[in-house]
């Protein structure tokens, strides 16, 4: 063995599984397919620009927080006081706007501070303080949805003309709030994928001490990922306001966001403990959502049986998981051919 | 000068300056540790330790388990800080407060628990928290081509710098590692037992990549348990006995007995007791014939009453998963299992133990005990789940059991988590004689104890086999296996690679368990 011994055992490298972005996508088209199978049966067209949009409306509010929520999770947090960021920014930005075209600027750039503010708040708990996300963010959730409470008896402020268009104009069947969403989608990929502190998010996510023993700092990541995530949860808020017009105290708590946002992220692929997922695999996670209300809607299934499927598929999804990642190769096990060939030939 | 007063040392003359650059021994170390101490309450782990490193130039560390091998490394890699002593890389004196100040030092490590992100590629493991920049924006495609060059550097071949780490075999994560203290610049490289997960036709490989490091001017302390590698790479080789320098010597003047009495210290047999005067192999009772679960395959494994059979092999080689595939927790999917010539099915610990088999597990904090309960609420953790008619006559044998024992504790309530290591594992076993097993599977029993607190073990386990408990026992440490076993049983790669009688030595087990004899000699891999 001369030259051959500096082969090492790739020669033969496994052909790579689908990824668990992959599966999302193909329980995404199956979802499609199913829907749309089950809408034609109900007499009505799945494919109708109509539904279409439709479909893409119910993404943008739960496509927004829940891509927060990705960068969260991966970064090994949680944030379960997303819906009361929601809430509270449609109030901020609402009653800011009073209705006038000229305060729009000013109520979204107070709106989002706050819940910037909001999400450094959350970060600096979980990362000096060292309590684990979900603990500081419930605490987070309760403190606001008391303020919520006692300050804010039932809607308030109004959103402009101009504002609400943000809510109702569509580009062919591509509502424009959807398109803000993928816009987002899109910039957190670009700061996962290529800027170090998204491959640090990863890393502190995935093993905290490898981070800390490659002199990474641990915190700027995590804290990073709250305020962003408590920022995309604004902007939910803020194309909640859009659409309703008048900003709410409870809006976001009956859209159930907090669970709903990490059932996406888990539907999604991402790993629950950290360190592992995607963005995209999230935008598929919503959308599979987005799909199964839709067809339930057009089916008239009662309300009770929509959560139970939701329940069953979330369940369903995370199993499928868990069986792919024990499934992993054993340590040793069969040889790849090139060492066989190897110890052969010697 | 650190070394031994009485070997003559190629090194400089006392304080003079180097003669000349052109050889690698006869210039000033890159690295001098002197006087190195460490305590951990009170003990001293390391005590008054130098060492010298010299630029391209492996050095080997070698001593039995509980040396201080380890705490060396982690004080020269900036984990732990020494109690006293310094370090001086390159003549100017440093100290490492942090692992990433070592790094920066020119200092690099390679531990044996890998430093590794599994979900994330190789190039982004490698540059992590240092990924070249165009811009704002992270460089992947120089992040990749820095990889691959680097890889090639080191004569690797066909690795993508985009796999994920988590679908590289051991080896594989191990160059990945090895890579990546490499990229850091670094000048020294320490390696905690690179070899002791690999096949040989890997750990040829790896000689080729120290010889390479070796070349650049590197310099290499290397440690390891296998005896032959260390003659085989290093220059000189520096032993440890608990905690303190016992030699430094250059290689050619050593051979491996001289070396392993060194390590020793001590003649062998003294240190493990004999059998119980009248302890005869009795019945077989564990019979498994092709067995194999995920991990392991085709095992034939006879056990019989009152034996002690020692399990070896390589970390990886699937001792653990054996035993573990005995007690149902990796059930055997394949081949049969007999209890006293009885075919049974055990799918779950819990018909295990109600079949009269204990395991002691390896990581004792892990899957042994609940820290924060008492010694008592440990000790009868598995009666009281499994056999709870039986509690009471536990409890009131328990305190006879401990004493017997000698576990020091202030008492039964005592959190387990404030004893020591020993006391801990004495605990453990505890819990398992209360439930009266016939086969008792231990797997690495004396792992990071004491050496009291292994002798008192090692003497239960005498005691149990003259009271008809057949014991099976994993253990990475040779001496160990080899001192108490009736016969050993040696693996490779999830499989039996052979059984050797007691007595055996420890070149025999290495040879079975490296598979050295079926390739013929020790790897040499020097790619001409």
């Amino acid at each position: 063995m001369s030259t051959s011994t500096t082969t090492t055992t790739t020669s033969t490298r496994r052909r790579a599984p689908i990824t668990s972005t992959g599966i999302v996508f193909v329980v995404l088209a199956l979802t499609i397919v199913a829907g749309a199978v089950l809408t034609a049966m109900s007499g009505r067209n799945f494919f109708s620009p109509g539904n279409i949009s439709a479909i893409l409306t119910g993404t943008s509010i739960l496509g927004f927080i829940a891509i927060g929520q990705t960068l969260v999770i991966l970064a090994g947090s949680l944030d379960l006081s997303v819906p009361y960021v929601t809430s509270l920014t449609s109030l901020v930005a609402g009653v800011i706007m009073a209705g006038q075209t000229s305060n729009i600027v000013l109520g979204v750039v107070v709106a989002l501070g706050v819940s910037a503010l909001i999400g450094l708040v959350n970060g600096l708990v979980v990362t000096l303080l060292d309590v684990h996300g979900f603990i500081a963010t419930l605490g987070m959730g309760l403190i606001l949805a008391g303020y919520l409470a006692t300050n804010y008896k039932g809607s308030a402020g109004s959103a402009p003309r101009d504002f609400r268009l943000i809510g109702a104009t569509n580009i062919g069947p591509v509502p424009v709030s959807t398109l803000i969403m993928l816009g987002c989608a899109l910039l957190v990929i670009l700061l996962l994928r290529r800027t170090r502190v998204g491959h640090h998010l990863y890393a502190v996510g995935g093993n905290r001490e490898v981070a800390r023993m490659s002199g990474l700092h641990t915190t700027t990541p995590v804290v990073l990922a709250h305020v962003l995530c408590s920022v995309l949860a604004g902007m939910a808020g803020l194309l909640l306001l859009a659409r309703l017009s008048v900003g709410s105290p409870t809006i976001g708590a009956q859209g159930g966001y907090d669970l709903m946002s990490i059932a996406a992220v888990v539907l999604g692929g991402t790993v629950l403990a950290g360190g592992k997922g995607n963005i995209l695999g999230t935008l598929g996670g919503v959308a599979i959502f987005a799909v199964m209300d839709n067809v339930m809607g057009v089916m008239e299934v009662n309300p009770f049986l929509k959560d139970v499927v939701r329940g069953v598929v979330i369940i369903a999804a995370v199993a499928v998981y868990a069986r792919r990642t024990s499934a992993r190769p054993p340590r040793f096990g069969k040889q790849p051919l090139g060492d066989r060939a190897l110890q052969e030939a010697s | 000068m650190p070394y031994d007063t009485d070997v003559a040392q190629p090194g400089p003359p006392h304080g003079g300056p180097p003669h000349d650059g052109t050889a690698s021994n006869t210039s000033a170390p890159l690295l001098r540790a002197t006087g190195l101490t460490k305590r951990f309450f009170g003990n001293a782990v390391l005590e008054d330790v130098d060492l010298e490193l010299r630029a391209g130039a492996v050095h080997g560390l070698v001593g039995e388990n509980g040396a201080g091998k380890s705490t060396l490394m982690k004080i020269l890699a900036g984990v732990y800080q020494p109690d006293g002593g310094t370090i001086e890389i390159a003549g100017e004196r440093r100290a490492f407060g942090h692992p990433v100040q070592a790094q920066q030092a020119g200092l690099a490590t390679v531990f044996q628990e890998f430093n590794l992100l599994p979900d994330r590629s190789v190039a982004e493991n490698i540059y992590l928290g240092r990924e070249p920049r165009r811009g704002a924006l992270v460089d992947t495609g120089a992040m990749q081509r820095d990889t691959a060059e680097l890889l090639e550097g080191l004569g690797v071949v066909g690795l993508s710098p985009q796999t994920v780490v988590r679908s590289l075999s051991v080896a594989e994560q191990q160059i990945v590692e090895i890579a990546k203290a490499v990229s850091y610049d670094a000048r020294i490289i320490q390696m905690d037992e690179p070899t002791a997960a690999l096949a040989d036709h890997e750990v040829a490989l790896l000689y080729s990549m120290v010889r390479r490091l070796q070349e650049r001017g590197v310099a290499v302390l290397y440690v390891s348990h296998r005896l032959p590698e260390l003659f085989e790479l290093c220059e000189t080789i520096t032993v440890l006995k608990d905690g303190r320098h016992v030699a430094t010597r250059p290689t050619r003047e050593l051979d491996e007995a001289a070396l392993v009495r060194m390590m020793v210290g001590r003649p062998m047999s003294a240190f493990f007791p004999d059998p119980v005067p009248g302890t005869e192999p009795g019945a077989e009772v564990l019979t498994l014939s092709g067995a194999g679960n995920g991990y392991v395959d085709g095992i034939d494994l006879r056990l019989r009453a009152g034996e002690i059979v020692g399990l070896a092999g390589l970390q990886g080689s699937g001792r653990t998963e054996l035993v573990e595939g005995i007690f149902g927790a990796q059930p055997f999917t394949r081949g049969r299992l007999e209890l006293q010539g009885k075919p049974v099915q055990i799918g779950s610990p819990r018909q295990a133990i109600r079949r009269g088999l204990a395991l002691v597990t390896e990581d004792r904090k892990a899957k042994g005990l609940a820290l924060n309960q008492s010694i008592l609420d440990n000790a009868l953790g598995v009666v009281r789940a499994v056999f709870p008619g039986r509690t009471r006559t536990a409890r009131g044998s328990m305190p006879g059991v401990l004493s017997s024992m000698a576990v020091a504790a202030r008492g039964m309530d005592q959190e387990v988590q404030f004893l020591s290591g020993g006391n801990q594992q004495k605990v453990v076993l505890a819990r398992w004689l209360s439930t009266n097993p016939r086969v008792m599977l231990m797997d690495e029993p004396t792992r990071g104890i004491d050496v009291g607190a292994k002798h008192s073990i090692y003497e239960l386990m005498r005691q149990l086999a003259a009271e008809g408990v057949a014991i099976l026992m994993v253990s990475s440490e040779l001496p160990e296996v080899i001192g108490m076993s009736d016969r050993i049983l040696v693996m490779h790669e999830g499989r039996l690679a052979g059984e050797l009688p007691a007595g055996s030595s420890e070149e025999q087990v290495l040879a079975l368990a490296t598979r050295a004899d079926a390739t013929g000699t020790t790897p040499g891999g020097d790619a001409a």
